[in-house]
C-alpha cells in the first residue's frame, strides 16, 4: 500500500527510487592493496594510489568483481560480460584524485528485481536498474577545529557496489522493506556485512510526489541516510515538504538535500550545485572488464540458498505463514536457529511462534539479539516437547521460559527443580474440583442459573490451588461435567 | 560546437582553475580551435566500428585480494601543506 499525503488540494502519492551503497567485503581496496578494516588510525590504511600521488595506477581487485557479480546474480540481474570503468569528476577535499572511479554507461550488472515482504504478508517486486562498482571517498571531520576540516583517507578507494532501483516504491514501508531485503541478501551471500552503523551500507533516496495517475513530479535526492529509521523519517518529512511547496504555488527544484535528524528537516546542499556536472569519461588507466561464462557460472554455483528460496521452503515444508517465514529468513543465523528448534521440537509452527513472539520479545526488551541468546535452539525444542507431551501447560511454559532466559538452564531441569510438572492425574484434580464445588454454593447456583461465564472463575480457583499445574483441559472437562451434570 | 566565454568560465570553475575575466576570450578561441581540429575526425565513416578504449591489445589485469600496501601515514602525508595528528588539514568544508 502506498502512503497517501492528504494535501489541501487532494491526495498525493509518493514515488521513490533508491541508490544503495554497499561496501564490498574484501581485505584490500578496489584498486589498491591497502587494508579496508573499520576503525584504523587516520591515514594508516592508505596507499599512494588511494592518496592519488602522481604516476600511481589502479589495479582492479578480483574479489570485488566476484562479489559484485554474485550480488547481481542474487538480485536475478543481467550480468554484463563487458563493462567499463569511468571517471566521475568532482572537486572535494576527501577525493584526492579529483574524480571517483565508477561505472557509467556500461555497468557490470544490469536489470534485475527484488521481492520485498510487507507487514501485511504481501510481497511486491521492486525493479533493479543496475549495480556498478565504484570507489568510496575519504572522510572529513569538521568538529576538530573552528575553521579547518580534517581529512582521513582510510576509506578512500574502498570498494562499493552502488545498487540503483527503479522508481517503484510508493511508501516509507516499502523503501525500508527494500533496504532490509537488500541487506538480508548481501549478508546471506557475504558480499557486504550490511552494518549501517559503521557505514557499510547507506542509501540515497530519490523522491517526488504526484496526484494519482499524473506524470512523475520533479524529484529531489536525499543523500547518505545511514539507518533504516532515518530513511523512514527523511521520506516522511521530504514528501510533506514537497506537497506544501507545490500547493503553496511553488515548484520543486531538482537538487540534493541533506536530512538533519536533530532538526527534523531536509535542506538544500548548496555545495553540490555543480555536482551533477560530472563529465564522465572512460578511465584511460583501466581497460574494459571482460567476464568469462565460466567465471559467472562459478559465481552462481557459489550462492547459498537465498532468502526468498528459504522463505518458500519454510512455507512449503513447515507450513509457516508468509509473514513468519519472512521474519525467520531475514538472516541466516535466525533461519538456522529456527530449523534446529523445529527439529528438536517436532513441531515447526510452535517453534516459529515461540521464537518470533517469546524469544524475540525478550531479546528485544533486553536490547540484545539472537547471537547472544541465553536460550539455545535445542532448549526451545525441548520446552515445546514438554508442552506437547503434557508435562507442563502452555502457561507454565512461559514461566519456565522466563527462567531459561535468566539462567540458561535446560527446561527439563527447571521443571524438575521447581516441581512444575502438570497434574494430569484426573483423580487428584477431581478431588480439588469437588472441594471447590462444595465450598462455593453461591457461585454454583449462579452458574446453573445461566451465568456460565463463571466457568472461568472455577478454573481459576483450581489453578490457584494447584499453583497453575493442573492440566487445563482436564480441569475444564471435569468442571463442566460436574457443574452441568 | 563552439564554446562561449561563459562555458569556459564554468569549465574552469569545475576544475578549480582560476581564470581572470580578460583571459576568457583568448581561452575560448584556443579551445574552439582545438575542438575544431579534433572534429575533423567526424569526417571519417565509423558506422559499425566499436569505440577503441585502448591502443594496446591487452586484457584487464586483476589483482588478488591481499593487503600489500599502506601502513605508512608519514609518507602519505609528507606533501600535505598542512597536517595534524596524521590528518590532512584543509579549509573548512561543511554542509
Amino acid at each position: 500500500m502506498g502512503d497517501i499525503i492528504k494535501g489541501e488540494t487532494g491526495d498525493w502519492e509518493i514515488v521513490m527510487g533508491l541508490e544503495v551503497h554497499a561496501q564490498i567485503t574484501s581485505k584490500s581496496k578496489l584498486f589498491s592493496g591497502a587494508a579496508t578494516n573499520f576503525g584504523g588510525d587516520p591515514n594508516e590504511q592508505v596507499s599512494l594510489v588511494d592518496a592519488a600521488m602522481p604516476g600511481m595506477l589502479p589495479v582492479l581487485n578480483a574479489e570485488c568483481v566476484r562479489q559484485g557479480v554474485r550480488t547481481g546474480l542474487a538480485l536475478k540481474a543481467q550480468i554484463n560480460k563487458r563493462s567499463v570503468f569511468a571517471r566521475k569528476n568532482y572537486f572535494y577535499a576527501d577525493l584526492p584524485q579529483g574524480y571517483q572511479i565508477s561505472q557509467y554507461e556500461e555497468p557490470v550488472v544490469g536489470e534485475g528485481e527484488v521481492q520485498i515482504d510487507l507487514a501485511d504478508g504481501t510481497s511486491k517486486s521492486i525493479g533493479i536498474e543496475r549495480l556498478h562498482l565504484e570507489q568510496d571517498a575519504g572522510k572529513s571531520l569538521h568538529d576538530q577545529h573552528p575553521s579547518k576540516s580534517y581529512i582521513d583517507l582510510n576509506r578512500s578507494g574502498v570498494a562499493l557496489m552502488e545498487i540503483v532501483s527503479k522508481p517503484d516504491m510508493r511508501s516509507a514501508d516499502e523503501a525500508t522493506a527494500y533496504v532490509n531485503k537488500l541487506r538480508s541478501i548481501v549478508r546471506y551471500i557475504g558480499s557486504c556485512d550490511g552494518n549501517m552503523a559503521e557505514g557499510s551500507m547507506r542509501a540515497d533516496v530519490n523522491i517526488s510526489v504526484r496526484k494519482a495517475g499524473e506524470p512523475m513530479g520533479t524529484r529531489t535526492e536525499l543523500k547518505n541516510l545511514n539507518s533504516v529509521r532515518f530513511i523512514r523519517q527523511a521520506i516522511e518529512i521530504e514528501a510533506k515538504r514537497q506537497v506544501k511547496v507545490i500547493e503553496g504555488g511553488g515548484e520543486i527544484t531538482q537538487e540534493t538535500r541533506l536530512f538533519d535528524p536533530t532538526k527534523g528537516e531536509t535542506r538544500s546542499m548548496r555545495s553540490k550545485e555543480d555536482a551533477h556536472d560530472y563529465r564522465y569519461f572512460p578511465d584511460p588507466d583501466l581497460l574494459p572488464l571482460e567476464l568469462e561464462d565460466a567465471f559467472i557460472d562459478e559465481c552462481l554455483k557459489s550462492l547459498p540458498e537465498l532468502p526468498d528460496e528459504k522463505k518458500a521452503r519454510f512455507m512449503a515444508d513447515y507450513g509457516l505463514g508468509a509473514y513468519d517465514a519472512g521474519v525467520l529468513v531475514a538472516d541466516q543465523e535466525t533461519a538456522a536457529y529456527f530449523e534446529e528448534a523445529a527439529k528438536a521440537a517436532g513441531d515447526a509452527k510452535l517453534a516459529a511462534n515461540w521464537i518470533t513472539v517469546e524469544l524475540f520479545g525478550r531479546l528485544n526488551k533486553a536490547g540484545t539479539d539472537l547471537g547472544d541468546s541465553p536460550i539455545s535452539a535445542k532448549q526451545i525444542g525441548e520446552l515445546i516437547g514438554l508442552i506437547k507431551d503434557d508435562t507442563i501447560s502452555g502457561k507454565i511454559a512461559k514461566d519456565v521460559f522466563d527462567e531459561m532466559f535468566e539462567t540458561s538452564k535446560d527446561p527439563g531441569v527447571i521443571v524438575e527443580e521447581k516441581g512444575l510438572k502438570q497434574i494430569t492425574d484426573t483423580g487428584a484434580i477431581e478431588s480439588i474440583v469437588d472441594d471447590i464445588i462444595a465450598n462455593n454454593e453461591g457461585q454454583v447456583s449462579a452458574y446453573r442459573g445461566g451465568k456460565t461465564g463463571l466457568l472461568g472463575w472455577f478454573v481459576g480457583q483450581v489453578m490457584k490451588q494447584t499453583q497453575g499445574k493442573a492440566n487445563p483441559g482436564v480441569v475444564n472437562k471435569l468442571l463442566k461435567d460436574k457443574l452441568d451434570g | 560546437m563552439a564554446l562561449d566565454k561563459q562555458t569556459v568560465a564554468k569549465v574552469a570553475h569545475l576544475a578549480r582553475i582560476r581564470v581572470e575575466e580578460d583571459e576568457l576570450e583568448t581561452l575560448a578561441g584556443e579551445m574552439n580551435s582545438i575542438i575544431g581540429w579534433v572534429e575533423q575526425l567526424g569526417e571519417v565513416d565509423t558506422d559499425g566500428v566499436e569505440p577503441m578504449t585502448s591502443a594496446v591489445d591487452l586484457k584487464l589485469r586483476l589483482r588478488e585480494d591481499a593487503i600489500t600496501d599502506g601502513d605508512y601515514p608519514d609518507r602519505v602525508l609528507k606533501n600535505g601543506p598542512s597536517t595534524e595528528m596524521h590528518f590532512y588539514v584543509v579549509p573548512k568544508v561543511v554542509e
